[in-house]
């Protein structure tokens, strides 16, 4: 029998490079109450956030995509033929034939990778992360480039106030490498199909609609075993977590978690939604880059991040920040 | 089994924690929204939390007929 033969992986893989890309278009809660019947006071109490960022018809999906993926490659060194994977997460694009991967990777001048694109609602990104990973170490590839982005506005219902106020745009990016000293940790991961319809764009429909409640009580009470899974699977305890980047969707969800999880004092919490409203698979990236850039969070720190939506699909993981 | 009274003593601690609501003021024909200024997500937390008390199930579409503090006490003598 001729047997196959595998090629040589690496002990495991790190982030090399984060890059982001936030829209121009500055929103407040001031600007949406002059079209929809609600206020800053309101939208503050029960999601946190104070502006966001919409895209303008120029920052399309596959613009805003490059300009994250191209920060990204530059922070990590790498040139654009040293990547040979590109894994796009998204959950908004409006024509999904062909998937925007293959156009991004030839944007960025990245020679022939695999490239697809990947739906995972807002838990894409942390998915995307954890198969990069496996496929560095497996040896399948040698770098990847992971992207997150989204135009949520484009699937938006304007006149329903309860997710017009939560939904936003933007992009972020990683590029991962092998690496001897594991730096991204194993994925927890999973799904809770029973809910497909809490968070969707039903048939027929062109806009997204969101059972509140439904998914509040999901994420506050089924999401806490993930984090602790995605610790327990990396050999970490809470204690030794600096940084908490969970999904950007509901700030009181995030309290929730931080006081379930019991951090040490000095765990720095991605707040970024106050700033960046709920934007799906490019939360995760937007908040590490953000708390990097303004340096609450530091090169080597050990991150604790997840994402969750639609689906229900959920993924987490422990990294080292680059 | 826990009285009538007992229901509402318990509510009304889980209404102080969570909503900050004074426990004299929970009185069954208290609505959440409009008399205790409950919202939506703090209604799913207080859901949660009697769940844990009170030994029931509240699925989310029990949750939204549930609008009195006496909704959600008869709700949970029935269930319990």
């Amino acid at each position: 029998m001729t047997s196959i033969k595998m090629r040589p992986g690496a002990p495991g893989a790190q982030i090399l490079g984060l890059g982001a890309y936030r829209p121009r278009r500055r929103v407040t809660n001031d600007e949406l109450a002059q079209t929809m019947d609600t206020n800053d006071e309101w939208i503050q109490t029960r999601v946190g956030i104070a502006e966001r960022r919409w895209a303008s018809e120029d920052e399309t999906l596959v613009e805003m995509a490059c300009a994250a993926g191209g920060k990204a490659l530059a922070a990590s060194g790498l040139g654009p033929d040293e990547v040979d994977l590109v894994i796009l997460a998204s959950a908004s694009l409006r024509a999904p034939i062909p998937g925007i991967g293959p156009q991004v990777a030839h944007r960025l001048g990245i020679p022939r990778p695999g490239a697809f694109d990947l739906n995972a609602g807002c838990a894409g990104f942390c998915y995307a992360l954890g198969m990069a990973s496996d496929a560095i170490r497996s040896g399948d590839a040698r770098n990847a480039l992971v992207v997150g982005v989204e135009r949520l506005t484009d699937v938006t219902d304007m006149t329903d106030r309860s997710t017009a106020v939560i939904f936003a745009d933007g992009a972020g990016a990683a590029v991962l490498g092998a690496a001897q000293e594991p730096g991204v940790g194993p994925v927890a991961w999973g799904s809770d199909g029973d809910q497909y319809t809490a968070i969707e764009i039903a048939a027929g429909r062109s806009t997204m609609t969101m059972a509140g409640q439904a998914v509040y009580r999901w994420a506050t009470t089924k999401l806490t075993e993930t984090l602790t899974e995605a610790m327990d699977k990396a050999g970490v305890t809470a204690a030794d977590i600096d940084v908490f980047a969970p999904h950007q969707a509901n700030l009181r969800i995030i309290e929730s978690m931080v006081k379930k999880l019991g951090f040490g004092e000095d765990t720095v919490v991605a707040r970024d939604i106050v700033q960046s409203g709920n934007t799906s698979a490019a939360s995760v990236p937007l908040a590490l880059t953000a708390l990097l850039e303004s340096g609450e969070a530091k090169s080597g720190d050990l991150a604790l991040v997840l994402g969750y939506g639609a689906g229900l699909t959920f993924a987490g993981q422990v990294l080292r920040l680059p | 089994m826990p009285s009538t009274a007992d229901i509402q003593a318990g509510l009304g601690e889980i209404l102080e924690e969570v909503a900050g609501v004074t426990p004299a003021d929970a009185t069954p024909e208290k609505s959440f929204t409009d008399d205790l200024d409950v919202d939506s997500l703090s209604m799913v937390e207080i859901a949660t939390a009697v769940e844990d008390k009170f030994g029931v199930a509240i699925p989310d579409d029990e949750l939204a007929n549930i609008k009195t503090v006496g909704d959600a006490i008869s709700f949970i003598e029935k269930n319990q």
